[in-house]
């Protein structure tokens, strides 16, 4: 999970007045070395550049005699990279950094950045993705328009709504193909996404809806037969083409909650995007 | 070698933006490594993220001081419809004028570079490295 509102930790490589520059390959090293860890750099040339913003590190050539690069007041470590290969230099710098929590490309609880983003220009706030969503990503601003409430909450590498959104309006920017990945929509796309409405449709309306059922069905067996082999042949037989349908990750469909869990959430969505609906159609009250 | 032959502050120079997309591999890696080197070696003074859509998932502040400021700015990173609706969604929209983004994803690395590098009229450009 990731901490809301926090700042990507800061490198200043600084390269100004009182610094040696660092030579051409170092430098690439040193960049895609700490991109590739997470990090946000800021190649500065002059102090008043390294100050804007909240550097947390400032790594320049010194040569033992590091100038005042950052105001007194931001609390940042720096470090003299000179002589240092871009291993030593990102290695000190990891050091600095201390326990600081942040996520990490390649880490062992990384958290891939996955989840809808909307194209306000097609969207109609017409709320259908708020009602499909299961895990509250989606919410309401206040002036009544759909937000992406948690983005955090998204199962990654499900783009299922984006599937019933009739606009094309919801994207997943490291989705593999377009146009959900944020290219430009193109007539035909528009026409192959109502397709796809319609598949999900042809699944019953909704196919967490149509999940329920199986799994009600196979629950009732399961207790009738106390056959757990063909209860679960059954879940997996319904949940394949589910996820052949609306592509979404089996890893998905295995995780959802219980079928009672799954109504009370529907319910709640429904609820929410039906308020936000009423409120749309509600002209303003003016004020005086 | 690098030397600056204007302070990178200059309002007239756009400020560059470059997202590694560390997280995932939909942007090809020598696109972003050629673009990356090719900004490095300006001698300009620029802002290198690892992921936009992590910073956007965080609503990282940084996002929003970005956006705010008053010089032009360029960013390198992907589609650019959705670059605009990660802005958005980290409620820090992105100006109508004066923005241009570079797409890494569907662009070649030098077409890209071309685009990020080229400075307004009257802007001196910085000695690079060769
Ligand atoms: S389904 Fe599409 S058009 Fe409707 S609110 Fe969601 S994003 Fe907007
Ligand atoms: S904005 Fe585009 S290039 Fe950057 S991390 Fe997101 S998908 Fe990747």
């Amino acid at each position: 999970m990731i901490a809301p509102a926090t700042h990507l930790p800061r490198v200043v490589l600084y390269e100004g007045p009182g610094s040696q520059p660092f030579k051409g390959a170092e430098r690439l090293a040193l960049l895609a070395g700490l991109l590739d860890r997470g990090y946000w750099v800021t190649r500065a040339d002059t102090t008043a550049a390294a100050s804007d913003g909240n550097a947390v590190l400032v790594v320049g050539c010194f040569a033992g005699a590091a100038p005042a690069v950052v105001a007194d007041s931001q609390p940042v470590s720096v470090i003299d990279a000179t002589g240092l290969a871009s291993d030593a230099t990102i290695d000190r710098i990891e050091v600095a950094r201390a326990d600081e929590p942040m996520n990490r490309p390649n880490g062992p609880d990384t958290w891939k950045p996955w989840f809808p983003v909307i194209d306000t220009d097609r969207c109609t706030n017409c709320m259908q993705c708020l009602t499909f969503c299961l895990f509250d990503v989606y919410g309401v601003a206040s002036d009544h328009t759909l937000r992406v409430e948690n983005p955090a909450n998204c199962k990654v590498n499900c783009p299922a709504c984006s599937r019933v959104c009739p606009e094309v309006a919801i994207m997943f920017p490291k989705y593999h193909a377009g146009p959900i990945d944020g290219s430009p929509v193109r007539q035909q796309d528009v026409a192959a996404e109502k397709m796809k409405v319609d598949i999900s449709a042809l699944l019953g309306g909704d196919i967490y809806e149509r999940l329920r059922q199986r799994s009600e069905g196979a629950k009732a067996r399961f207790s009738k037969e106390r056959d757990a082999k063909q209860a679960l042949s059954e879940r997996r037989r319904c949940l394949t083409k589910l996820a052949d349908a609306a592509q979404i990750p089996r890893e998905v469909l295995d995780a959802l909650p219980t079928p009672e869990e799954i109504e009370r959430r529907t319910a709640a969505a429904a609820e929410k995007a039906a308020a936000a609906l009423a409120a749309q159609s509600t002209p303003a009250t003016p004020t005086t | 070698m690098t030397t600056a032959s204007k302070p990178s502050t200059d309002s007239a120079e756009p400020r560059i933006v470059y997202c590694r997309c560390a997280y995932a591999q939909v942007v090809p890696e020598e696109v972003k490594q050629e673009v990356l080197a090719g900004i490095a070696a300006s001698g300009r003074g620029f802002e290198a993220v690892a992921d936009l859509c992590e910073m956007a998932a965080r609503r990282d502040p940084q996002l929003k001081a970005l956006a705010a400021d008053d010089r032009p700015l360029k960013i390198a990173a992907c589609w650019p419809r959705a670059v605009e609706g990660l802005f958005r969604l980290a409620d820090a929209p992105l100006p109508t004028h004066g923005v241009e983004i570079l797409n890494m994803r569907s662009d070649a690395a030098p077409q890209v570079l071309a685009s990020i590098l080229e400075q307004p009229a009257g802007v001196t450009d910085t000695e690079a490295d060769v």
